[in-house]
């Protein structure tokens, strides 16, 4: 069971503390953990609940039965409300979870780093725009959050950027239906190779090795999958104070606006209480965190804490899927495992301004699980084994994460019609699809039709334009610039408006690229954390 | 096929029910009573009820169902207590709905009477719902719990090709072997 109303758990503001951070996901988490581990008296504060655990299991169970009634990790009602007003509906709490760990809670664990081409998207093919810093700026933040991650990958990847040393632990191995891949793909031209993972192929001091129970989305029984409660962790035990539901209301700022100095939170009581601190983060979340800095708005800042460039909230973006799935006239062995083993990133790059980027991913889950037909079926008995029999096992299928180019028009705004159990409006997600990235979907599906019929595979579905759905990666709504009438924070992660607020995780983003986005996420929060180190 | 303890552990396993020392633990308390106590909210009749419906939703090759089923039932409700309730107020349903009809219980059916009963109540169509009515809750607490253990463990999954099902621990290797048959 996650805190309980009525714990014991003492809420009240400490009376000294160099750094407030405000969300314990794997941004902030890491964040505390350098930051305590050099000795600052650090606070952690989370909206969400502190989850045991030995509850894993009854989480997995939960997915995996149809028709249980409790909510996954417990995403829902009147806490999380949200709106979704643009043209497209965005599922804001299929996509994310509160609470000690954050959404690494319920991710896949995929973790590779942008291109270099992803920093430089304007002055290289003329799309989206430059982010503030290279490559080579996060560079060395990459080994480190491949480190702090204990990452399973290999140096196969021939389009990957440069890097200096070997993944932490070694890659897991291809899987059969990769194999299956690999030869349709070597006939297309088409390379494979490994793919980063944040789960443990081997054991290590943190956590034991993958033992396959196959649901880590959204859930790892095993602990084998990094979740950001390590880092959490680590940081209590230097001495960081964590506190679990405790939803900051607002953040307060001095007569002359330069600097924030308390985050105001409510207890599950309903007391308000101010945290002060020298220097504040706030790690909530690519849509937490604006509507935060929105919900702060005062007389010095009318229009929302931080947004004198009116940028607080714009620029959302998420990766969109692309997929094909069909079957072949084989056993596929499929869902042993509930992580991809091979991917191609051929298709990566940008060649010109006629396509975003394409990540190419092979499936070992496609199609359904046996007990998955069994729980839906209207048969019983040797009727049911048969139709499983023809329903499970020759299953293939590939995906893809497809690039959004930031438009002003996507944003994450207030909605004042509706208002959470604090009372406070509620976040509206405005999000629409634009033709350029509609026009690279087509151009995966291209792609991955090509390899099914060199399998030799029946297609039997596509996700594509009309039908792609968000991969749950917020990002762009405080984005990082030079220029403070162009963006919200510097290349130090710093606000222009308030000399200590730093803002860490993808809302930073300025272009997403199409990879997924925690290992970036990481690598920049470990930056954040050195120039806040450094000013402390 | 023979059901053993070992397909029960799995099963087990599958359903979140601790660690296998601690399903081996519940396991060996012994079998319920008559009578609903706290340590033992279901009834021997309750565990009987499952064997019936097992015998009829599981393949006809399988052997052992009751040691199965009674092994894995009882496991399960003694780790989750309000579980317990629901498969015993449910059993309930399902004997209400055969007294009226058929003048008898669940278990005291022929196997093809136990199928014609599900199909009366809609259970092969329903979908599973904890609060619904009563096909619903049948297919939620009785049958998609027996199908669940079955399916979810390598006992099921494994008839047809899959040793490893999601939800089940099985290693990290056997997604990278090819078929065997």
């Amino acid at each position: 069971m996650s805190s309980q109303p009525g714990d014991d758990v003492d809420r009240t503001p400490a009376e000294h503390a160099d750094v407030c951070i405000v969300g314990a996901g794997p941004s902030g988490a890491l964040i505390a953990a350098e930051l305590s581990a050099a000795g600052h008296d650090v606070v952690v504060l989370d909206a969400g609940p502190r989850f045991d655990p030995a509850d894993r299991e009854g989480e997995m169970e939960n997915h995996l039965r149809p028709g249980n009634p409790e909510l996954l990790w417990g995403m829902g009602g009147e806490r999380d409300a949200y709106s979704s007003s643009g043209d497209r509906h965005y599922p804001l709490n299929a996509s994310r979870v509160k609470g000690i760990g954050g959404s690494t809670l319920h991710w896949q664990g995929m973790v590779m780093r942008l291109h270099e081409q992803d920093f430089e998207l304007d002055s290289s093919v003329g799309l989206g725009a430059d982010w503030p810093i290279s490559y080579d700026d996060l560079r060395p933040y990459y080994a480190a959050a491949e480190e702090a991650f204990s990452v399973a990958g290999a140096s196969d990847n021939p389009f990957a950027p440069p890097r200096e040393e070997p993944h932490p632990l070694p890659a897991f191995p291809p899987s059969y239906s990769d194999s299956l891949f690999a030869e349709a793909c070597e006939s297309l031209g088409i390379t494979t190779h490994s793919v980063g993972n944040a789960r443990n192929s081997e054991t290590t001091d943190e956590a034991g090795a993958c033992v396959g129970y196959g649901t880590c989305k959204p859930v790892c029984p095993s602990g084998a999958k990094y979740d950001a409660t390590r880092h959490v962790d680590v940081a209590e035990a230097n001495g960081a104070r964590v506190l679990d539901r405790v939803p900051v209301q607002r953040l307060e700022h001095d007569e002359s606006g330069e600097r924030v100095t308390a985050a105001v939170y409510a207890t599950p009581d309903g007391t308000e209480h101010r945290q002060e601190a020298r220097e504040f983060v706030l790690a909530a979340g690519g849509v937490e965190t604006p509507r935060l800095l929105l919900l702060s708005e005062s007389e010095t800042y009318p229009d929302g804490l931080a947004n004198s460039s009116g940028l607080v909230g714009r620029y959302f973006m998420d990766h969109l899927f692309a997929g094909v799935g069909g079957r072949l006239d084989e056993r596929t062995r499929q869902k042993h495992v509930g992580f991809i083993t091979s991917e191609s990133h051929q298709y990566y790059d940008r060649p010109d301004d006629s396509r975003t980027a394409i990540k190419l991913e092979f499936l070992n889950y496609a199609g359904p699980a046996p007990a998955d037909i069994a729980m839906g079926s209207d048969n019983f008995g040797d009727d049911l084994l048969d139709e499983i029999w023809s329903a499970y096992g020759n299953h293939v299928a590939m995906g893809a994460l497809v690039e959004q180019l930031p438009r002003e028009e996507n944003r994450v705004t207030l909605d004042p019609s509706r208002t959470d159990d604090h009372g406070n409006p509620v976040p509206d997600v405005v999000w629409r699809l634009d033709d350029r990235t509609r026009a690279t979907i087509r151009r995966a599906n291209e792609i991955q039709r090509s390899v099914l019929e060199e399998l030799g595979a029946e297609i039997t579905w596509t996700v594509g334009p009309d039908s792609t759905g968000p991969t749950f990666h917020h990002m762009g709504t405080t984005r990082m610039g030079a220029d403070p009438t162009e963006s919200v924070v510097d290349p130090q992660l710093r606000t222009h408006d308030l000399s200590n607020l730093t803002i860490a995780g993808s809302s930073v983003f300025v272009t997403g690229g199409a990879m997924n986005p925690t290992l970036t996420i990481a690598a920049l929060s470990l930056k954040a954390a050195d120039h806040l180190a450094a000013r402390l | 096929m023979e059901l053993t303890r070992r397909d029960v552990l799995g099963a087990l396993s599958a359903a979140g029910v601790g660690s296998v020392s601690g399903c081996s633990d519940l396991l060996d308390e012994g079998a319920p009573g008559e009578n609903p106590t706290e340590a033992d909210p279901i009834t021997d009749h309750d565990v009987e009820t499952l064997v019936a419906l097992a015998e009829v939703v599981y393949p006809s090759s399988v052997t052992e169902i009751e040691s199965f089923v009674r092994e894995y039932s009882v496991a399960r409700v003694r780790d989750d207590q309000s579980y317990a309730r629901g498969v015993s107020e449910t059993v309930g349903r399902l004997d209400d709905y055969v007294a009226e009809w058929h003048d008898d219980s669940y278990v005291d059916l022929s196997a093809s009477a136990r199928v014609d009963v599900l199909e009366q109540m809609t259970v092969d169509t329903a979908g599973p719902d904890p609060d619904g009515v009563a096909g619903e809750r049948i297919r939620y607490y009785l049958v998609n719990e027996l199908l669940y253990a079955f399916y979810a463990s390598p006992t099921g999954a494994g008839l047809v090709g899959l040793e490893n099902p999601p939800g089940h621990p099985g290693g990290a290797t056997s997604y990278r072997e090819g078929p065997y048959e």
